[in-house]
């Protein structure tokens, strides 16, 4: 197997691996993996952390040897979350914004932190939403509500 | 002033007894003010004004703490040992924490009458969250290019947390009396530990001289009290002294031991375990 067939295996594998906090919305939606490097069989992952204090990195790291110790042709793996780039909001993919909305989160109205934003509603779409706490379950979201279908959401906190 | 060159590896900070010596001592102060305040927001759980804030302060405290965890993990690579050990393995007297930091929230403690001041708490984060807005905006600025990167992702994170606190301050002053009392004494007992905070320790001009950090922080922050003072209607900061037990020398409050102990008891009974 050539080194490029490897090379997108291991993407296809990383693709597979979810967010522990999010289900549904793997690594790659995140805009979490920066470059991945294969020399013969050895892979090296570059990651970056969405959050400095995130607790899920531990097993973000975890899945991803796991996964891909998996595929065919990987020998050895390293994982290594880097300082730089940032990771911004914006590194979302559309199909991670639907895949958030999938599961009842709005994607982020854009990046960079700022006291005031409007989510759309992951369920109905309206923008008559109000909020009711910055912080939610996790760093990465707040909690809001939607004034036109009654329903609480959760909303990815704009980075 | 000639520029001095970016230091971009640990390896070559430490290659420079002065600058490694003057990155180490910063280092600690910020990790250390970060978990021990974060410690005291953390015995807050569950006591909270309401079920929001729960949820709020403890995702800060949860922020914070893995703000101290990367700033030990740079002090790792710079050959301090492990991270884990630095937090909790240390004696008291190695700690760097401001002694704002560690004052204890009120009488009792969370596991037995707590009788804790919600407005001293208010007051104690929004000024920490003020001065470690200002220190972030140094480091981003700093010499040591891999503390300058941490520092810049660390600004967008603790945007919400000053935020947060700034709400707080702005919904408890200039409504009741009784409210306005109680944020005036807070606000007093907080600056008097205030230069606690911008103290950069002992070795302070080392620290600007070698471009660990590229300015003194003492000027901005008693600006930025100012500014808040006139805001929330609080009395202006006057005399400016650095108390005689700061945290800075490694010299603490009473406070400060039994609290470690606390909080390491579970990682010295099996420093080995995972979590």
């Amino acid at each position: 197997m050539s080194e490029a067939d490897l090379q997108s295996r291991v993407m296809a594998a990383l693709d597979e691996v979810m967010d522990p906090e999010i289900r549904g919305l793997s690594l790659v939606d995140l805009g979490m993996v920066e470059r991945v490097e294969v020399d013969g069989g050895q892979v090296r992952v570059q990651l970056i952390p969405t959050y400095v204090g995130c607790p899920a990195l531990g097993l973000m790291k975890a899945d991803v040897e796991r996964r891909l110790a998996a595929v065919p042709g990987v020998e050895s793996v390293t994982v290594e979350f880097l300082r730089k780039p940032l990771w911004t909001t914006d590194r979302i993919t559309p199909r991670g914004r639907e895949r958030l909305k999938a599961v009842g989160i709005a994607p982020p109205a854009g990046s960079g932190p700022t006291e005031h934003w409007t989510p759309e509603c992951p369920y109905c779409g309206s923008t008559q939403v109000h909020r009711e706490n910055v912080f939610g379950p996790t760093s990465c979201r707040s909690i809001f509500y939607c004034d036109a279908c009654r329903n609480p959401f959760e909303a990815i906190k704009p980075v | 002033m000639t520029a001095l060159p970016r230091v971009t590896t640990a390896d070559q900070a430490r290659a420079d007894a002065g600058f490694h010596r003057a990155l180490v001592e910063l280092l600690y102060q910020a990790a250390d003010d970060d978990l021990i305040l974060a410690q005291r927001g953390a015995e807050w759980l569950g006591l909270v004004p309401h079920i929001e804030e729960d949820v709020a302060f403890s995702s800060i405290t949860q922020d914070m703490t893995g703000h101290a965890l990367a700033l030990y993990q740079l002090l790792e690579e710079l050959g301090e040992g492990q991270a884990d050990h630095l937090a909790y393995f240390r004696e008291p007297s190695a700690y760097r924490c401001a002694v704002l930091a560690e004052r204890p929230n009120g009488e009792g403690t969370y596991l037995d009458s707590p009788r804790f001041d919600w407005a001293y708490t208010v007051v104690r984060q929004y000024v920490y969250q003020r001065i470690k807005r200002l220190r972030l905006e140094a480091m981003v600025k700093s010499r040591y290019q891999p503390l300058a990167d941490l520092a810049e992702k660390m600004l967008r994170e603790q945007f919400y947390h000053l935020y947060h606190w700034e709400v707080w301050m702005k919904q408890l002053t200039g409504r009741t009396e009784e409210a306005q009392r109680r944020m005036t004494e807070a606000w007093t007992r907080v600056l008097a530990d205030a230069p606690s905070l911008s103290s950069l320790g002992p070795g302070e001009q080392e620290i600007l001289s070698s471009g660990v950090l590229p300015w003194s922080l003492e000027k901005p922050f008693r600006q930025a009290l100012e500014e808040s003072a006139r805001s929330y209607g609080l009395p202006a900061p006057n005399a400016w002294a650095l108390p005689e037990v700061n945290g800075r020398d490694g010299r603490h409050s009473p406070a400060l031991p039994p609290m470690l102990e606390h909080m390491a008891e579970v990682y010295r009974i099996a420093p080995a375990g995972a979590w």
